[in-house]
């Protein structure tokens, strides 16, 4: 077994069991992930990326559940264990940050109390020790004069101070991997590259592997080593993000690309994707991008596509992936 | 370090500021420093059958003809001071009303909160039960169980609680679900703490602002519906005369003149409501950021 392997998830399926039908929010996805890897996850709303990262912790709530695949992380399904071996994972091993840093800290306890939380919980440290672990997270994080910041409460930071908390908070245990939901969307521009440097850089420096989920292959091109893209809950393309950017197999990764801004205006014009996510209790037959596919053809309409390994680590679910290693 | 973060806090700030605060606290201060040094206070102990003479029967106010300056407010059927009375009722009623609410708060939060968070069939079952008892009036449920259970000090303090909880209940289950939603509880749930925590120390304090505001107001109603209960004689058993049984008492002599007996007690309840209504009105503007 490779020893790098941090998480290797297998044929991952999520539904949602809604009275109006049954949505198959992740359908059969695979990936892996190395230690101190950072892995992009884009896609547009309602493609499935949430749902992956919550599927990896195990935080699916009802009438959502995960049906089948293997998600290993270290060597071990986290699908086959215990709840309470979940709890003692969540936040030590693996930890999250999330989209909105305004809801994302209880507004009724002091911020140090909260990142001195996760520390009671995971590790076995005096009430000394703690408190200089906090400042020493604050000071990593980038937030100034961090001994009397502990005791402020979150109405007290502005967004992107709070986003800083809430990475000091993810990587309080150290954990081996954290994943970020879409972690800059709710931040001004300005911020948002701090923010995602910050990231990128803390990840080295601890050597946390990284799952970044956006819907900004901006982000994706800066900070990520690999990125997948999700569709309608499938995975259509994986592969090395340079490689996926200046090649895109994929004919929805092609259109994400085309309908990005160009400020240089290198572009003639923008190229939107046509039509919307179809709805997900109609998918169409077939290839569910058939219908927005400019390369569509009849076979796209009737059978599944093949996930087809195009190049090295390079997968596309396509009959005709728009580019093949020679 | 404490007196200096109430010294500059939002809510002393407000506090200073409002007329209604500062009238309504200092009355509520009166009235638990009457209850509590009632004893020490009151020129007779009402409850001392030595001290009652016939002869003081129906004696008027000080202040009228007839009246002496012993028995300030006068005195009822039995010589016992009015004003020793209401002071020692007041305690009565206070213990009563507070330890009610006490009770049926901590009772409509639990259920509020498993409602709530748990959801589901659990929630719905929950739910509609409060509904139809809410829709039986309290009065009705209370006249029910205080004569099924006898008059009682504990009995009351049940009944209370039983009639009370169902508000708190339906309040905190509607604050649950909305904060449930926040990302801070899914970031909670990340970090890897169990429902139980998460209910009572990421949940609870969210929901504590309209607990709060609602038990003013539920002090209040129960120092009523106590009253109304002792005056209908399903209250307290005699030997511990609450407020409301005092003007239950003076009720058959109103007519004939001697109206103190009831008036007085009739008096303090309406003041302790509302005083109690008051600093409740403040600090529903001052806690529910919504109305501010």
């Amino acid at each position: 077994m490779n020893e790098d392997l941090l998480l290797d998830v297998r044929n991952l399926q999520t539904y949602f069991y809604t009275p109006k039908g049954v949505v198959k929010a992740v359908d059969r996805v695979s990936f892996n992930l190395h230690r101190g890897e950072v892995l992009g996850i884009v896609g547009e709303s309602g493609g499935g990326k949430s749902v992956t990262g919550f599927s990896l912790l195990r935080l699916i709530e009802y009438p959502g559940r995960i049906v089948g695949g293997e998600v290993i992380f270290k060597g071990v399904d986290l699908l086959k264990k215990s709840e309470q071996y979940m709890r003692s994972l969540r936040g030590k091993e693996i930890s999250m940050v999330f989209q909105d840093p305004m809801t994302s800290l209880n507004p009724v306890y002091t911020v140090g109390n909260q990142l001195e939380e996760s520390l009671i919980l995971h590790q076995d440290l005096t009430k000394e020790q703690r408190k200089r672990r906090c400042i020493e997270l604050l000071t990593m994080v980038g937030i100034p004069n961090p001994e009397k910041r502990l005791k402020d409460y979150p109405h007290q930071f502005s967004g992107g101070m709070r986003q800083r908390v809430i990475i000091a908070i993810a990587l309080a245990s150290k954990p081996d991997l954290i994943i970020a939901d879409e972690p800059t969307t709710a931040l001004d521009v300005t911020i948002q590259a701090q923010i995602l440097k910050l990231m990128k850089k803390l990840s080295e420096e601890t050597g946390s592997a990284l799952i970044l989920i956006t819907h900004d292959l901006a982000v994706i091109s800066e900070l990520t080593d690999r990125v997948n893209v999700m569709y309608c809950g499938n995975l259509v393309e994986t592969g090395h993000t340079k490689a996926v950017i200046q090649n895109p197999a994929h004919p929805y990764t092609e259109g994400l690309l085309r309908s990005i801004p160009d400020i240089a205006d290198t572009k003639p014009r923008l190229e939107p994707i046509p039509g919307i996510v179809p709805n997900m209790y109609e998918l169409p037959q077939g290839c569910k991008f058939s219908d927005r596919c400019k390369y569509c053809q009849s076979v796209c309409r009737e059978q599944e596509p093949p996930l087809l390994e195009v190049g090295r680590g390079r997968k596309v679910l396509c009959f005709f992936p728009l580019w093949k290693e020679e | 370090m404490m007196l200096q973060r109430i010294a500059e806090s939002d809510f002393f700030y407000h506090y200073r500021r409002s007329a209604t605060a500062i009238v309504s606290s200092f009355l509520l201060f009166f009235i638990v420093f009457v209850a509590l040094l009632g004893p020490l206070l009151t020129p007779q102990d009402p409850y001392a059958l030595s001290n009652l003479h016939l002869a003081n029967a129906y004696k008027p106010p000080a202040w009228l003809p007839g009246g002496e300056l012993r028995f300030l407010l006068g005195t009822d059927q039995q010589g016992r001071d009015i004003l020793s009375a209401i002071v020692y009722g007041s305690r009565v009623s206070l213990f009563i009303a507070l330890l009610g609410v006490l009770l049926s708060s901590t009772l409509g939060i639990l259920i509020g909160l498993l409602a709530g968070y748990v959801g589901g069939r659990l929630e719905a079952a929950i739910m509609r039960f409060a509904d139809i008892q809410l829709s039986f009036p309290s009065m009705l449920i209370a006249l029910f169980l205080m004569t099924t259970f006898g008059r009682s000090v504990v009995n009351i303090i049940i009944t209370l609680t039983l009639i009370g909880w169902v508000r708190y209940a339906r309040i905190v289950r509607g604050e649950t679900l909305s904060v449930r939603k926040k990302e801070y509880i899914e970031a909670s749930r990340v970090i890897g703490y169990s429902d139980i925590h998460i209910m009572f120390r990421e949940v609870l304090p969210n929901v504590l602002n309209s607990v709060i505001v609602l038990s003013t107001i539920q002090i209040g109603t129960f120092i009523l519906l106590e009253a109304t209960l002792s005056f209908l004689g399903l209250g307290v058993p005699a030997t511990k005369p609450t407020l409301g049984m005092l003007c239950s008492e003076g009720f058959s002599v109103l007519y004939s003149g001697l109206w103190w007996v009831s008036f007085f007690p009739g008096l303090y309840i309406v003041f302790i409501v509302f005083a109690i209504n008051l600093f409740g009105d403040f600090l529903r503007d001052q806690l529910n950021p919504r109305l501010r």
